[in-house]
């Protein structure tokens, strides 16, 4: 299935995309944090990438570069053909219609003194110059559309439960039909049975309107429902990435593993627990971020050659690619393979 | 989802009420001191604009029989040295008092609200120069900034209270600033940025409702200091122009007669503590009834 | 510790709504009891009432004890219950930020609570915060002792919380979402540690959580929780493999599988009742895709469905609820 998504052409093509900002402090000398750093992925029309990884790997940061809300330090960002680095404010307006994001928190992304009616229909009054009167039915379209009730629409948010804002701020996303939506952790606030709730309608509009979505999340247990394919980011870098499937089942990079094996499963008869990878440590500092590959300082598997030079992106058997020495300098350690004998090492 | 399939069409839907409104009116309702507060600031105001048909006399009649009078059924809050009507020179003067510090509050929201949303949502640079003029203005106290604006421009309560509300502005300028920096921090400007809103549109459509509660709390406690420096300026012959009255000079005529006649001096000073008193419980009010509803559980 | 029909109200515009009603469970020394449920019911509300902590007001208790050892805590005076507090029985909370000052280095707070308690010089309380640092897994513990909270990351910040909440040596922890704000990595290194010092300490552990995967991995028993009410108490396998109530049986069906993506994901139609406008009969049955006529008419009483398990459901006999996968 993705295979055929991936054949067209990309609606977004990143390339080394880089995000730095800099922190003025009094007596100490500037804290530069390189949030992302030379990240580079596609995304086909009607395919969803998630995008996973701990917090203050970078995620939220690619997801607003691509919407042009925090300046770029590098590298190219195409949004289907048009390069979004280089064009005019005005040129950029008009392409915003085209793409939405919808934020996690659904408490802070609504105004609070706005009706959800203000709220739907301001992508109509900024876009098509109607005012609220005039989107009034187009407002009570998609209420329905998401699941609400037209009656809401003169509610404020505060009237609503996690759930239904997060349904009110996809109302909006959706009201001009875009082709992508950013979802920056758009269920990770929400009791499970609301996510599947809201993860099935964001399906349920995919089909219906061929959606494309940057699906951001830290848990990878949500991503996979959702995704086609799968970029993991660790400290600004994206260390894997490739088709949902293979990723899940036969993660190449111990970064990956790890993550993967931390996820509690939800039955007692087939816990994990005892061959679990525990990550030693915290994400490091990213303003002071560790030599060589970024995952070093916790990976188990870490050599010497990590410790200095950064590894390449690698193709992976199966779909995909993978940055890890281990792909590509010898993975046999003390006789125990680091990846499944199913992955085999490229080159 | 049983909750999205027997959802039910609602034939007619009324245009936008607004609940926020009613939510704020029904906390607003129950703080006792504010209702107090803004039904006596009512009263206060009602009878100052209306004193024209209301007063007994003309502020200016002088009855020469009734001269520093205590109260009395033709008079009942006595007569000044001169024989006028205390109760309707303080309905007159009170009409003077309160629209001068409506005015100069009018004159710092004018500078001091736009100025202060520009300077917070754009920042950088622009902030930074209107900070520091702000900063040169506020070093100055109010009043004595007021004295030396009116003493270049020669007294009179217009340029009195202009030179007030100059004065107040970078006050309010902060206030507006501070919060906006705080609500452009907020994920719905970010949203609205994302959707492609121009800058002026999220400022007034966004911003501004959302700043409104601290705005209002320091508006009404701006009009109560502005309602006193009327009063000390006029005290010191810098405002109003006698004959016309305003609770200053009542209160500043009052006092050359406090040995023999102190109700002179007390019906003013109470006039002005009462309405400045109102103003604050009514800041106050807003303040609590206007805060965020907490948030409620999924 | 027994809790025993614990009837907690809050005051909202609506009146009072009875956020805990008739709660009971009991819990003993060296285990971990999970208290699951969605958010909003009443999960926290039960954790803060057993150290009196319950913001009154609007809170109130309308009834109920709560049993430590042979004591009722309820019955106790604030100053008693502040010498229990952090000392016997301790909790640890989401944020740890909210209840560590960031005024002061976390040996300072460490130390504090230790002398509070036991009364012991300043210097033997600072070594003892570095003892417990070093217990809950810091690296380098004794210079970490000067730290200020902002100076630590967020799965630091909850062990030097756990390290404050143990140093005292409690009979009974409450652990309120301890790990939901961290990342999953940090989330599993936080659960193997409180599994192990469960182990090494000997203590009961209340340990609240709106996750089942966290419950699979480190509950012995389980208390489920919906709109206020103990809708099902179970050993956490019978729980797993075989649900009694079918709320709990959603709430397995909707958690995520990371083998499988077939199909549509389950939920729970509809959404949790407001606390002051609960439904007679069965609190669950507006959402209850088994629900009858018998399920309206009044309260349904907790009845006994196994050894050690109970369920509030009056078909709870007939029906065949299905487990995890
Ligand atoms: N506006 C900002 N100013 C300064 N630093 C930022 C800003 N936004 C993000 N960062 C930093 O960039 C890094 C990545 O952040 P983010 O993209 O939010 O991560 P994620 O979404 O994966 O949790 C973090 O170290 C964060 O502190
Ligand atoms: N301080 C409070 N004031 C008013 N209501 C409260 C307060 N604390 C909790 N509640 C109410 O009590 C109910 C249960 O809350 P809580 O115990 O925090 O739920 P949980 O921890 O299970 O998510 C909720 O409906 C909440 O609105
Ligand atoms: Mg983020
Ligand atoms: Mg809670």
């Amino acid at each position: 299935m993705s295979q055929q998504i991936v054949s067209s052409q990309p609606l977004v093509e990143v390339k080394d995309l880089s995000v730095t900002f800099s922190k003025k402090r009094l007596f100490k000398p500037t804290r530069v944090v390189r949030a992302v750093n030379g990240v580079s992925f596609e995304i086909a029309q009607g395919e969803t990438l998630g995008l996973v990884g701990e917090s203050g790997s970078g995620k939220s940061t690619i997801g607003r570069a691509l919407l042009k809300l925090v300046p770029m330090e590098s590298g190219s960002v195409r949004f289907d053909n048009t390069e979004l680095t280089t064009i005019s404010r005005a040129e950029m307006r008009r392409m915003r219609r085209r793409m939405q994001m919808v934020f996690q928190d659904p408490y802070s992304s609504l105004d609070p003194s706005a009706t959800v009616a203000a709220s739907i229909s301001e992508p109509f009054r900024v876009h098509e110059g109607l005012s609220a009167k005039q989107a009034w039915s187009r407002v009570q379209e998609l209420l329905e559309v998401v699941g609400l009730r037209p009656s809401h629409a003169n509610r404020y948010p505060y009237e609503f439960s996690g759930g239904q804002r997060q349904r009110v701020a996809i109302a909006r996303a959706l009201a001009l039909t875009p082709h992508l939506i950013v979802c920056d952790e758009a269920v990770s606030a929400l009791d499970v049975s609301t996510q599947n709730q809201v993860i099935n309608l964001l399906e349920d509009l995919r089909d219906e309107f061929d959606l494309s979505y940057l699906f951001i999340a830290h848990d990878l247990a949500i991503v996979r429902h959702i995704a086609h394919r799968v970029a993991v980011m660790y400290l600004g870098h994206i260390v894997e990435s490739g088709p949902a499937e293979r990723t899940y089942q036969r993660p190449a990079h111990p970064y990956t593993q790890a993550l993967l094996s931390a996820i509690p499963i939800p039955n007692p008869e087939r816990s994990n627990r005892a061959g679990r990878i525990l990550l030693r440590g915290d994400l490091p500092d990213p303003a002071n971020p560790p030599s060589g590959c970024p995952f070093q300082t916790r990976c188990p598997y870490a050599m010497d050659v990590c410790r200095e030079v950064m590894p390449a992106m690698t193709a992976v058997d199966g779909g995909g690619q993978v940055a890890c020495h281990l792909q590509t300098a010898g993975p046999e350690l003390n006789g125990r393979s680091l990846m499944d004998a199913d992955v085999e090492v490229v080159r | 989802m049983s909750a999205d399939t027997a959802m039910m069409r609602e034939p007619s839907v009324q245009r936008p009420t607004a609940p926020g409104i009613k939510r704020f009116l029904r906390r607003f309702a129950s703080n006792k001191l504010a209702i107090t507060a803004t039904v006596l600031l009512g009263v206060l105001i009602t009878t100052s604009l209306a004193a024209p048909l209301l007063a007994p006399y003309p502020p200016e009649a002088i009855d020469v029989v009734n001269r520093l009078a205590g109260p009395s059924p033709e008079h009942w809050l006595g007569t000044d040295s001169l024989g006028r009507d205390t109760l309707s020179r303080l309905m007159h003067g009170g009409r003077v008092s309160l629209a001068a510090a409506a005015f100069a509050v009018s004159i710092a929201i004018t500078f001091g609200v736009p100025l202060g949303l520009i300077a917070g949502y754009l920042g950088s640079w622009v902030d930074w120069i209107m900070g520091r003029g702000a900063d040169v203005l506020m070093t100055f106290p109010a009043v004595i900034l007021a004295i030396a604006i009116i003493a270049a421009t020669g007294p009179g309560l217009v340029n009195a209270m202009a030179a007030l509300g100059v004065v107040y502005a970078p006050r309010l300028f902060r206030v507006v600033r501070g919060a906006t920096l705080a609500v452009r921090e907020e994920t719905y400007v970010e949203a609205s940025v994302s959707i492609g809103t121009p800058a002026y549109s999220i400022v007034t459509r966004r911003v501004l409702p959302n700043i409104l509660s601290p705005l209002l709390v320091q508006i009404s406690l701006m009009l109560a200091a502005a309602l006193l420096a009327e009063a000390a300026l006029s005290l010191l012959g810098l405002g109003v122009v006698p004959p016309t009255p305003s609770w200053g000079n009542l209160l500043g005529r009052g006092f050359t007669e406090i040995r023999t006649t102190p109700l002179l001096v007390w019906f003013p000073g109470i006039a002005i503590a009462l309405a400045t008193l109102c103003f604050n419980l009514i800041g106050d009010g807003l303040r609590d009834s206007l805060g965020r509803e907490t948030r409620k559980g999924d | 510790m027994r809790i025993d029909d614990l009837r907690i109200d809050f005051a909202t515009e609506h009146g009072w709504a009875d956020v805990v009603n008739g709660v009971s469970f009991e819990i003993g020394g060296n285990e971990i009891v999970g208290l699951v449920g969605e958010s909003g019911s009443g999960k926290t509300v039960t954790g803060l009432s057993v150290l009196g902590l319950v913001p009154s007001p609007p809170g109130r208790r309308s009834g109920g004890h709560i049993w430590f050892r042979d004591t009722d805590l309820t019955a106790m005076s604030p100053h008693r219950l502040r010498g229990i507090r952090g000392n016997e029985v301790s909790m640890i909370f989401q944020e740890p930020m909210t209840s560590l000052n960031p005024a002061f280095t976390i040996g300072d707070q460490i130390a504090e609570t230790y002398r509070r308690h036991r009364g012991v010089s300043r210097k033997s309380g600072m070594h003892r915060a570095a003892e417990m640092l070093d217990m809950v897994g810091i690296p380098n513990a004794t210079a970490r002792v000067r730290d200020y909270p902002h100076e630590l990351s967020g799965g630091m910040r909850q062990r030097a919380m756990i390290a404050m909440a143990l140093c005292c040596d409690p009979q009974l922890l409450i652990a309120d979402e301890p790990t939901t704000a961290l990342d999953v990595t940090v989330q599993a290194q936080i659960l193997d540690l409180l599994v192990s010092l469960r182990d090494e300490l000997g203590m009961g552990v209340i340990f609240i959580t709106h996750d089942l995967g966290v419950v699979a991995e480190v509950c012995d028993r389980v208390v489920v929780m919906y709109a206020g009410e103990v809708v099902e108490t179970s050993p956490a396998r019978d729980l797993f493999s075989r649900p009694r109530h079918p709320y709990t049986e959603g709430l397995l069906s909707a958690m995520p599988q990371l083998g499988s993506r077939s199909g549509r994901l389950a939920s729970i139609a509809g959404r949790t009742p407001e606390p002051w406008a609960m439904p007679t009969g069965c609190r669950f049955g507006p959402r209850c895709p088994y629900s009858e006529h018998e399920c309206t008419t009044g309260p349904i009483p907790l009845r006994s469905t196994g050894v050690d398990r109970q369920a509030r459901c009056v078909r709870t006999d007939e029906l065949d609820l299905r487990g995890a996968q």
